[in-house]
């Protein structure tokens, strides 16, 4: 935990050095008639995030915080088991919806995560795959008229949209 | 006599077939969530929020406050039921409310949670209709500096009352606001912070990125990681005879029921207290002031009925800075805030005078939502139950593709669904560290809020930061927004001086 705690503070102090360094792109000083050039509001904040990032490493090499003095793993393996199905499962459904879609990536998501992840039966694992696309196309596309993403699939939707309009 | 002239068409706008229906529907959506161990108002508010595009702004809030409040109500049943929080609000109504759901008195503990959210709520939302127009009146005349002066003691208050380690408390605030600067510089018109001229971040990052990432996605995965199964569920008889004879009983409890509205209702006006202290601290001093104060974490109805009475005061407490100031004082009020930006509202005083229709129908709807989250919370007990009995991996799938969907629809931009995935990520690996959220979201909503404020004030003052001590109000929140920045030093310091006494 102690590692990951000084690791966590160093991301984010290089990040917020990144930070800075982009909003000095525009003025960070005082400009005459015009008050503090555009890039001193996030200038002066990254700099305080950098700030912390120093307090935050010192203290946790000090072991002056309860997560640097914890002996406990930032994640055990079963954690890490949990995370990387999870996160892995979301951003491959985040990637499919470029391109299968939003409403095949979904059913895809379901299918993995009811019946793999889960364990559950096939028919509620189908009758969640079917029914949720179905019901967030008539809530989002046609109720709220927002178009989500459809990718090659975006064709096969014509004639449902020449049903409905 | 205004005031309730106001209320009054406030309630008509309220009981319009379609805003009931939004008050129903919210309420009983915020129960079920709330009654979600992991799920609070603020996951509820924030998954949600992209959802109401189909209903005008005064439904919208409306339906948005309603989740809110049946969320404070739904929290204590998995407290009682399961001896897992709903939410950190009703933290302290497990000390009292699992002994007595495992003595065989769940129904009890349930109609008595119930009875004293509806008492704390219905306090909160009267103390909010008298304070709500004289301060609105108040902060209209605040110039820039006032503005600013709020804001900041806005996030001194997570500073000094938080709890959380400072340092990480103020690197949360700092990257909110950070956040929040992305996109077109508002004076100049330059972009800021693209990020090597990515296309998704010239329109800025939307707070509901950031709050849907961490309150949905980063919540989630914390709460699949957390949850280790084999949780008991008490069983619950309710009838109309058990719920009469408890109801007879809280009669003797009124005492603690107002002290733990009271109390709540104030502590949740301050923005980094809210709810989850004004809870822990009713307990407390209803448990100092008791008779028997050794009965108390062994299935003492007191000790329900003051955590109940002050998270549900606190919640509409937690509105009242928002509507008026435009400041929130929670982090579900702050995404109510963005909200508002969002159906082209300002907030602040001006909303009182500019939209009342909008003020006084969501205010009525709190009185009436009130009244629903009571009536659905007793009379759909056994539907939580059954909910509280569905596998987590049936659930978590659905609030993922909501969160998901829910990322996109604001601005339809697949590049926002991809920043909150970094969020949730990121986010949930922050929270394991212990960095508090809250204040994060907090900031990315006030942050284009407070950087003009800002800006303006050192124009005016021609870059000197005297502006914000020479004028009456302003100097007033700039002394306490430093003693609240200061507050933990000052502990510290008071803290070495008494330890070498005690240790004497």
């Amino acid at each position: 935990m102690r590692m990951a705690e000084i690791v966590m503070g160093l991301v984010m102090g290089v990040f917020s050095l990144y930070l800075m360094w982009k909003s000095a792109e525009l003025p960070i000083g005082w400009i005459p008639d015009e008050g503090p050039g555009g890039g001193a509001w996030p200038f002066w904040l990254a700099a305080g995030m950098l700030a912390c990032c120093i307090a935050i490493v010192i203290r946790g090499v000090k072991r002056l915080t309860p997560e640097s003095q914890s002996e406990k793993p930032f994640m055990d393996s079963r954690a890490m088991r949990l995370f990387v199905l999870n996160a892995g499962a979301l951003t491959a459904m985040v990637g499919l919806f470029h391109i299968i879609g939003a409403y095949g990536a979904i059913p895809v998501f379901l299918i993995f995560y009811l019946r793999f992840m889960g364990g559950h039966s096939w028919r509620l694992t189908g009758t969640f795959a079917v029914v949720t696309p179905v019901v967030m196309f008539l809530f989002f596309e046609i109720a709220l008229q927002k178009t989500l993403p459809k990718g090659f699939t975006e064709p096969l939707f014509l004639p449902i949209f020449d049903f409905f309009y | 006599m205004e005031t309730f002239a106001l209320l009054l068409n406030g309630f008509a706008i309220a009981f319009e077939p379609l805003n009931l229906t939004l008050i129903i529907l919210g309420c009983a959506i915020g129960l079920f969530i709330g009654a979600m161990p992991g799920l609070g108002s603020v996951n509820g508010v924030a998954i949600l929020l992209p959802m109401t595009y189909l209903v005008p702004p005064t439904g919208a809030i409306i339906f948005l406050g309603a989740i809110y409040y049946g969320a404070m109500y739904g929290g204590a049943i998995s407290s009682i039921m399961l001896g897992i929080p709903g939410a950190s609000t009703a933290v302290a109504t497990t000390f009292d409310g699992r002994p007595m759901a495992l003595q065989g008195k769940a129904d009890k503990a349930l109609v008595a949670a119930a009875t004293a959210s509806f008492v704390g709520g219905s306090v909160g939302v009267i103390l909010f209709t008298l304070f709500a127009p004289p301060m609105a009146e108040i902060a209209l005349t605040f110039g820039a500096p006032e503005i600013f002066a709020l804001m900041l003691m806005a996030f001194a208050t997570f500073v000094g009352l938080g709890g959380d380690d400072i340092p990480k408390t103020l690197f949360s605030i700092f990257i909110g606001l950070v956040l929040g600067s992305v996109g077109l510089d508002i004076i100049s018109g330059e972009p800021r912070l693209i990020f090597g001229g990515i296309p998704g971040f010239f329109h800025g990052i939307n707070f509901l990125v950031l709050a849907i990432g961490i309150y949905g996605i980063a919540e989630m995965l914390w709460t699949i990681e957390i949850s280790k199964g084999g949780v008991m569920i008490s069983q619950a008889t309710v009838t109309f005879q058990r719920i009469k004879a408890t109801l007879r009983e809280l009669l003797g409890t009124w005492k603690t029921m107002m002290m733990g509205s009271f109390l709540g209702y104030f502590v949740g006006i301050l923005p980094a207290a809210g709810a989850t202290p004004g809870a822990l601290m009713a307990y407390g001093l209803a448990k100092t002031g008791a008779k028997d104060p050794s009965s108390y974490g062994k299935g003492n109805i007191n000790g329900i009925v003051a955590p109940e009475s002050a998270n549900n005061a606190a919640s509409t407490g937690a509105m009242l800075p928002m509507l008026t100031l435009g400041i929130p004082g929670s982090p579900t009020t702050a995404i109510l805030l963005g909200g508002m930006v969002i159906w082209g509202l300002e907030p602040g005083p001006l909303v009182f005078t500019d939209h009342p229709d909008f003020v006084w129908g969501f205010i009525a709807s709190l009185y009436v939502a009130n009244l629903f989250s009571l009536l659905i919370n007793v009379a759909f007990i056994p539907a939580f139950i059954w909910v509280l009995k569905m596998p987590f991996t049936i659930l978590a799938p659905i609030i993922f593709i909501l969160c998901i969907v829910g990322g996109f629809v604001p601005t339809l931009d697949m590049h926002d669904v991809w920043l909150m995935l970094v969020f949730g990520i990121v986010g949930y690996m922050m929270r394991k560290l212990d960095y508090p959220m809250a204040p994060a979201v907090l900031a990315i909503v006030l942050g284009p809020l407070a950087e003009p404020a800002l800006r303006q004030s050192l124009l005016i003052s021609s870059g000197s930061f005297s502006i914000f001590f020479t004028r009456p109000f302003a100097a007033v929140i700039m002394v306490l927004a430093l003693l609240f920045l200061t507050l933990p030093l000052m502990k510290m310091a008071y803290d070495k001086i008494k330890k070498p006494e005690t240790a004497n």
